[in-house]
């Protein structure tokens, strides 16, 4: 190891008198900024991520003096603030003599899907042409691969974009969700929802015209399996938790992160009451005292959404609500996991929790909890109003229940179909996504989004679903499917989306931190080393602490067994 | 995993461990259980001790059924459960956990002891696979320790360590992914960051990324020496590591008081033993150097007033002036000063040869400066001067009342206890006119105006009262007193208050309710409480506090004064104060007076002597004449130092026996240079009560005796017939007239290295906590003793406008005879500082850091300012650690009545802008050692 004598700036020789006590002081002016944006909210540390992003709304990053601040007003250390506020993508933080960041940023997504539509090139463009006041970064899946290539001025999304779209809109300092158009579908709200009988099977419930354990059977006979992707059954779930100490508490994950998936989003943007009401029965059939949705920060449109018709909920309630806090995640893949989830939620970093003990037993704040994926929600109120039978009657090649694919890649309808359960890939392309672009022969697919291994087109007659897959490596997760052509390499979509979890890892333990930058740098080699990847990936998948570790070496794994002729 | 697994007391489970069944606690953890039936499992992230984090994935082991591989640090057995801690699946995953971590730390060695170099070699991982990570630089910011954070595992011990043990909350871990690195605030230099330097995190760093600063965790120890840090009353256990003599570095040891944590004087600030200005040889002042007030102290020169002389020469004449001033003033012109630093046997040495050998009680120590009033009203109230509850107690209180103290700064591990029990959920409430470190783990911080502590503690009793929160089992029981003490408070209402103490009515009332409706209330209070002339009052409402609400004489509950100095609860206990012999029996009883004259074979003068104050009041005066000082600094220590100074000076003989030439010592006749505490054995006892053994490190520099042995020698010489061969000896003879240590056995103490007293019969465990059924007076009961507003002698006026608070900072101890001869100590903190509320610097026009001018009807002083806005408005703090601008020449030499105790904490002072810059002499301002 080379010593780097020559720029390690040497201990001064004398002490100096200190004019302040040791360490940053709270500047009087920042303290009454912070304050003034805190208003009389509460000071309390699960709210730190609120209040970051309160700071970085209003001015524009987290200046030092800022962050001190609020510090002082939360009773935090200076530490415990920083720790938080540089773990997420979309705080940032600018020490004492930094420039301030540019007043708008531009985020290319440099995910696998937008990958495949010219992203990279995309960005390169941009960052060459736009000016100074502009920054350009690559950012992890936005959640619009169904228009990719995506890049996000402010928070304002731009579909199909092109250097062209993207300075337009730079140029009109275009940086808010648009409330119409491409990226605003419209939505049912409140009055629409209730008007077509939305509510009314809540109400019953809560009116004891059902009971819990009925409610919970019909779950359990549906065959609804959680759909964020580790398809852990949902009524047995809601038992599970049910039999746990009160207070319990629901928390709603609405990360959706996986790269490739967009599903929640497509639902949320049009019909948010439906998750909202299977919400509200779960916590009455779980006896769940609150309920905390936490949303990804990239969906600012489905936040104004949420925020709205959250608030529209409480003022004209159906009934007398359980608590509802509404949680925005702030740029981190991670958080999508449960009990990164939790912990962000509660103001800390997303760093999942080793378990046992389980979120059911011990989870947000200490209390049982009951974790759920949007979407699993979103099919309660249907499933009890058409009883168990109407979901677990859908289905193919022996598989039960319907599933929401997000579908991008080389096929001319990319999108979010809803099909039967173990569909195979060929018939979700014929059937629902129009055919393969014009031009590209199906090569391969990831049929579970960055996580679910890749696999090749003779596999493409396999069932998707939930177990179907796991004999080849893969598995369905999200039910997030990028195409693969002709025209792709699988070894360059391993490589990507080994990227993403290298740069996507909590940075915890040892085996996703370490191990996912080594397998990066090993695939970057024409030929791969396949004893030491494999013996790497044993031990990721063996010994990480979460999903993440233990599935980032699949699409690596399936290359080596599928495409291995790329990487010889 | 945050939470905190809950320990349920369960029955053992029985489980397979590499096919063999074993049985074990369900709270053990695997690793745990494998570790004793002597399965090794490899591990970095966990460290006995602290909560396992599981994030290192070098401990993983195979369960039977489960899909992958388990944490066995933080896994527990369950029965039945068939665990496999070496199949080629379990050690794949611990050696490539190894391996990537290898990967990515330099070949160069910080440490000789590298957790990762040692499990990489036991696993035979050779040189890794993987291509290194991009280095970070190194950050050598801070004196005392190098951060190189190319050999960090990111193991998060470090956080742990600064968080959830020391609770300092310095450490982060920030960014994320592979960028994830250890933080000091916002990914500060250590140097710069608000680091309190307390070095848990080198302790508990396996890789050597944080280590001592300078490379001496590189250098082979010749010997480890277990022994007690020499600086505050915490009495934490260390292990001193030397080599050639010299301490290389300082280690935590897992004592009662400390559990392995140390603060950064105990850990950082030793090498003032190895400073060239230690005293190597006896001194006698030149003929015709004549003594004077006026002086700073320059001990590069001290040959201009003193020449080396013999020991001989020196004893025998220091024996010889304290002779013949005593033959021919009589008994009651000598006085000692002994110290609060020294042994329990020196001490109680010191004692004897005061009361035998010079013949009068007019023997102190510095306690009179400190805790006199405390000792006081506790001695009025319930008969015993030591705590009821140990600092650890803490974690059996729901709620922790602190008022008048900074314990972050003066008791820090102390302070680590409390802030353990803040984060465990008790209530902590703070109270202080500077708001402290601790204030930010404060369920309740009051900023009461200074000198209001009786306004502020009797409206808390008026609401005990009014409110019918009381204990009246404990009164009727086991108090004598109450009406009158209920009768008192009633004209306290809070709203009477408020406007007096500066606490709202509604806050006043609510941490009454919560102190007494609590299960469990203790109280810690320091030198803001004793430091008054109405110092006695304070202690009375807080003993009162304790006794109205039934909160003492429980685990959890109890009243505990924060002492200073490593032995000054022992110093007294060994009775160097002028009304106590030892174990607090009084002099003026005749049957405690009996019982010394028969153990000492002579008689002993029937009165109690004078206090340090009223000493050198006398010494004015001309009425005491002759001294002998150990280790004691008055000349520094005393208010209105110009005064004490000006007594030192009119001695006709004054004996000082110390390590360096202080302020008094440079009054001398005839300077004895002694031994610092590594450099000698004994006992001292700490705050809790706890008597701990330290033991000799390192031989003394030059002819440096040890004190124990100048006691004999001095002794002898002035005529009295007693010689001790080791402190053992000693320790044995004060079992005999020490009823509360008749039980410790100097084995005992070899082989525990600390025992609790009351600890009556040999073999009893000791009382940690005490008062339980009954209170040591005569009639059992506890006495409550009402307390009325007295204000501070010199309140502020036009002329003097400000208050003057002095006090203590982390770094300097006492008088920084030691601290500021300890280079890290001195670096961190080089020069004396004057903190101010920014605002107040702004209106008169002081830059931070710029010089200001304080004055008082006693004296001046000039000094740096320091923006510091936890002081109060129109108020400034002064530590009185720095010769060049020493507070005491301003504060007000008024006593408290009852204890004797000066008001360091109030006096009258003007500040104004510039003034010349403090003249530094040979030591202090910050350089390193190596630079001398």
């Amino acid at each position: 190891m080379a010593l780097m004598a020559s720029s390690v700036p040497s201990q001064p020789k004398r002490g100096r008198v200190r004019s302040t006590p040791k360490g940053r002081r709270v500047d009087p002016a920042a303290r009454n900024e912070v304050r003034a944006l805190l208003g009389d909210a509460p000071r309390r540390t699960d709210l730190l991520i609120e209040y970051l992003h309160k700071i970085q709304d209003r001015h524009g990053c987290l200046q030092a003096r800022h962050l001190v601040a609020l510090a002082d007003e939360l009773k935090l250390s200076m530490a415990e603030v920083y720790e938080v506020a540089t773990f997420y993508h979309h705080f940032d933080v600018i020490k004492e003599g930094d420039p301030l960041p540019p007043a708008i940023t531009v985020r290319v997504c440099d995910s696998i899907s937008c990958e495949l539509a010219g992203g990279h090139e995309l960005l390169a463009t941009l960052q060459g042409t736009l000016g100074a006041r502009v920054r350009v970064k690559a950012a992890p899946c936005v959640g619009r691969c169904d228009t990719a290539p995506v890049a996000v001025v402010g928070q304002h999304p731009i579909p199909h974009a092109t250097a062209a779209s993207v300075t337009a809109a730079v140029d009109a300092n275009s940086v808010n969700h648009p409330a119409s158009g491409a990226v605003t579908p419209g939505h049912v709200d409140y009055a629409a929802y209730r008007a077509s009988g939305g509510y009314a099977l809540a109400a019953a419930c809560v009116a004891g015209k059902r009971t819990p354990a009925d409610v919970i059977a019909v779950m359990e006979h549906s065959g609804l399996r959680g759909l964020g992707g580790a398809g852990f059954p949902a009524g047995r779930k809601w038992k599970l938790v049910a039999a746990e100490p009160a207070p319990r508490l629901l928390a709603l994950n609405i990360d959706e992160g996986e790269p490739g998936t967009f599903k929640d989003r497509y639902y949320l943007e049009r019909d948010p009451h439906r998750f909202l009401e299977g919400a509200l029965i779960a916590a009455w059939a779980v006896g769940l005292e609150a309920i905390y949705i936490y949303l990804r920060d990239e969906y600012h449109g489905c936040r104004a959404i949420l925020e709205r018709e959250v608030a529209a909920l409480q003022a004209n309630p159906p009934y007398a609500l359980p608590q509802i806090h509404l949680r925005r995640g702030a740029g981190a893949y991670i958080c999508g996991e449960e009990s990164a989830m939790i912990e962000s939620i509660e103001g800390k970093r997303g760093e999942p929790r080793l378990r046992p003990p389980y979120v059911a037993q011990v989870g947000l704040f200490g209390r049982p909890t009951l974790e759920h994926n949007m979407e699993t929600l979103h099919w309660v109120r249907e499933i009890l109003e058409k009883g168990p039978q109407w979901f677990a009657g859908h289905g193919r090649h022996g598989r039960k229940g319907l599933r929401s694919f997000s579908v991008s890649g080389r096929v001319k309808k990319p999108g979010v179909h809803l099909a039967p359960a173990g569909i195979t890939l060929r018939e979700l392309i014929d059937e629902y996504c129009g055919g393969m672009l014009d031009g590209h022969e199906l090569y391969g697919y990831l049929p579970g989004g960055a996580s679910g291994g890749i696999l090749p087109a003779s596999k493409a007659d396999v069932p998707l679903d939930f177990d179907t897959l796991n004999e080849y490596g893969c598995f369905i997760g999200s039910a997030a499917i990028i195409v693969l052509s002709n025209h792709d390499s699988a070894a360059g979509a391993a490589r990507n989306v080994m990227k993403f979890f290298a740069e996507e890892s909590c940075g915890q333990c040892t085996p996703c931190r370490v191990g996912t930058v080594k397998a990066l740098e090993l695939m970057k080699s024409k030929k791969w080393d396949s004893p030491l990847l494999q013996e790497l990936s044993q031990a990721m998948m063996d010994a990480s602490i979460c999903g993440l570790g233990q599935a980032a070496p699949n699409p690596m794994l399936t290359v080596l067994k599928y495409f291995p002729r790329e990487v010889e | 995993m945050h939470q905190k697994l809950t320990a349920v007391v369960t029955s053992p489970v029985s489980f397979t461990l590499n096919g063999q069944i074993v049985v074990a606690p369900a709270d053990e953890s695997i690793l745990e259980v494998a570790e004793r039936h002597g399965v090794e499992i490899p591990r970095l992230c966990y460290m006995e001790g602290m909560r396992p984090d599981g994030n290192c994935r070098t401990c993983m082991v195979e369960i039977k059924g489960e899909r992958v591989l388990a944490p066995s640090c933080c896994r527990y057995p369950k029965d039945g459960m068939e665990v496999t801690t070496n199949s080629a699946r379990a050690i794949t995953s611990q050696k490539m956990s190894i391996e990537l971590l290898l990967s990515d730390v330099p070949e160069r060695i910080y440490t000789l002891n590298s957790e990762l170099d040692l499990w990489a070699k036991k696993m035979k991982i050779g040189k890794p696979r993987f291509a290194p990570r991009h280095q970070p630089v190194q950050d050598l910011s801070h004196p005392a320790m190098a951060v190189h954070l190319d050999a960090c595992i990111q193991c998060k011990r470090c956080v742990r360590a600064c968080r959830e043990e020391q609770v300092n909350d310095v450490i982060g871990y920030a960014f994320r992914a592979h960028e994830s690195k250890i933080v000091f605030d916002f990914d500060d230099p250590m140097g710069d960051s608000t680091c309190v330097a307390c070095g848990e995190c080198v302790q508990a760093c396996p890789t050597g990324a944080l280590m001592p600063a300078r490379d001496a965790g590189t250098i082979v120890p010749d010997k480890q020496v277990d022994s007690v840090c020499p600086y505050c009353g915490v009495g934490c256990q260390l292990t001193y590591q030397v080599k050639d003599n010299k301490i290389l570095y300082v280690q935590g040891k897992d004592g009662p008081a400390n559990s392995s944590r140390l603060c950064v004087k105990g850990r950082y600030g030793f090498d003032y033993v190895q400073h060239p200005h230690r005293l190597t040889t006896p001194l006698m002042r030149k003929p015709g150097i004549a003594k004077h007030k006026d002086f700073t102290v320059d001990p590069d020169n001290w040959h201009q007033v003193f020449r080396e002389v013999t020991w001989e020469e020196a004893l025998d004449f220091a024996a010889k002036g304290l002779r013949e001033t005593r033959d021919t003033y009589g008994k009651r012109s000598l006085a000692g000063f002994g110290s609060a630093k020294g042994t329990n046997e020196e001490a109680y040495l010191f004692q004897k040869l005061v009361r035998t050998g010079f013949g009068s009680n007019n023997v102190d120590h510095c306690t009179r400066l400190c805790h006199a009033s405390s000792v006081a009203a506790l001695m009025e109230g319930i008969n015993s001067g030591a705590v009821s509850n140990q600092v650890r107690d803490a974690a059996q209180a729901e709620v922790i009342f602190v008022i008048g103290a900074n314990p972050t700064v003066n008791h820090p591990v102390a302070a680590t206890w409390m802030k353990n029990a803040a984060k465990s959920g008790a209530k902590l409430i703070l109270a202080d006119p500077r708001r402290s470190d601790l204030a930010r783990h404060a369920t309740y911080y009051l900023q009461f105006t200074a000198d209001t502590d009786v306004a502020l503690l009797n409206a808390m009793l008026h609401v005990i009262v009014e409110e019918g929160l009381v204990d009246e089992a404990f009164i009727r029981d086991r108090t004598s007193g109450y009406e009158a003490l209920a009768e008192n408070v009633k004209t306290f209402s809070p709203e009477r208050m408020a406007p007096i103490c500066g606490i709202d009515a509604k806050t006043i009332r609510e941490v009454a309710r919560l102190y007494a409706t609590s299960k469990a209330s203790i109280i810690f209070w320091g030198m803001g409480i004793s430091q008054h002339v109405h110092g006695t009052d304070n202690a009375r409402c807080l003993i009162a506090l304790a006794l109205s609400t039934g909160q003492i004489g429980k685990p959890g509950s109890g009243l505990h004064p924060l002492r200073g100095q490593n032995n000054v609860q022992g110093a007294s206990d060994s009775g160097l104060i002028p009304m106590f012999y030892p174990d607090y029996q009084r002099v003026g009883t005749p049957e405690a007076r009996l019982r010394f004259e028969q153990l000492w074979h002579t008689t002993l003068d029937p009165d109690p002597g004078l206090t340090v104050v009223e000493i050198m009041n006398a010494a004015k005066k001309h009425e005491i004449r002759g001294m002998y000082i150990m280790g004691e600094n008055p000349a520094m220590s005393d208010p209105d130092v110009d005064h004490a100074r000006e007594a030192l000076a009119a001695l006709d003989h004054l004996v000082v026996q110390d390590i360096f030439l202080t302020e008094t010592a440079y009054l001398a006749d005839v300077v004895l240079p002694a031994t610092a505490w590594p450099e000698k054995i004994g006992t001292v006892t700490n705050t809790d009560r706890m008597v701990q053994l330290g033991r000799k490190a390192i031989e003394p520099p030059g002819d440096a005796r040890p004190d124990f042995w100048i006691l004999n020698e001095l002794a002898r010489r002035v005529g009295v017939d007693w010689y001790y061969d080791h402190p053992r000896d000693v320790f044995n003879e004060m079992r005999t007239c020490m009823d509360s240590i008749a039980g410790i056995t100097w084995e005992r103490l070899e082989r525990d290295s600390s025992v609790t007293y009351p600890c009556i019969q040999v073999g009893d465990p000791g009382d940690p906590v005490v008062f339980c059924d009954s209170f040591p007076t005569q009639s059992g009961r506890a006495r409550f003793v009402p307390a009325d507003l007295i204000t501070a002698a010199e309140r502020p006026d036009a002329d003097y406008p400000m208050v003057l608070i002095t006090g203590r900072q982390l770094e300097h101890w006492h008088t920084g005879s030691m601290t500021r001869r300890a280079s890290n100590l001195d670096y961190i903190e080089p020069e004396p500082v004057a903190s101010l509320h920014p605002l107040d610097l702004e209106a008169m026009h002081i830059a931070p850091g710029g010089i200001l001018t304080i004055e008082s009807r006693r004296g001046k002083i000039s000094l740096y300012a320091r923006a510091d806005d936890g002081t109060p408005r129109a108020t400034v703090f002064v530590p009185f650690c720095f010769y060049e601008a020493a507070a005491n020449m301003l504060t007000n030499p008024v006593l408290d009545p009852f204890g004797k105790i000066p008001e360091f904490k109030y006096c009258a002072v003007r500040v104004t802008a510039g003034g010349p810059t403090p003249h530094r002499m040979s030591f202090g301002g910050g350089a390193l050692l190596a630079e001398h």
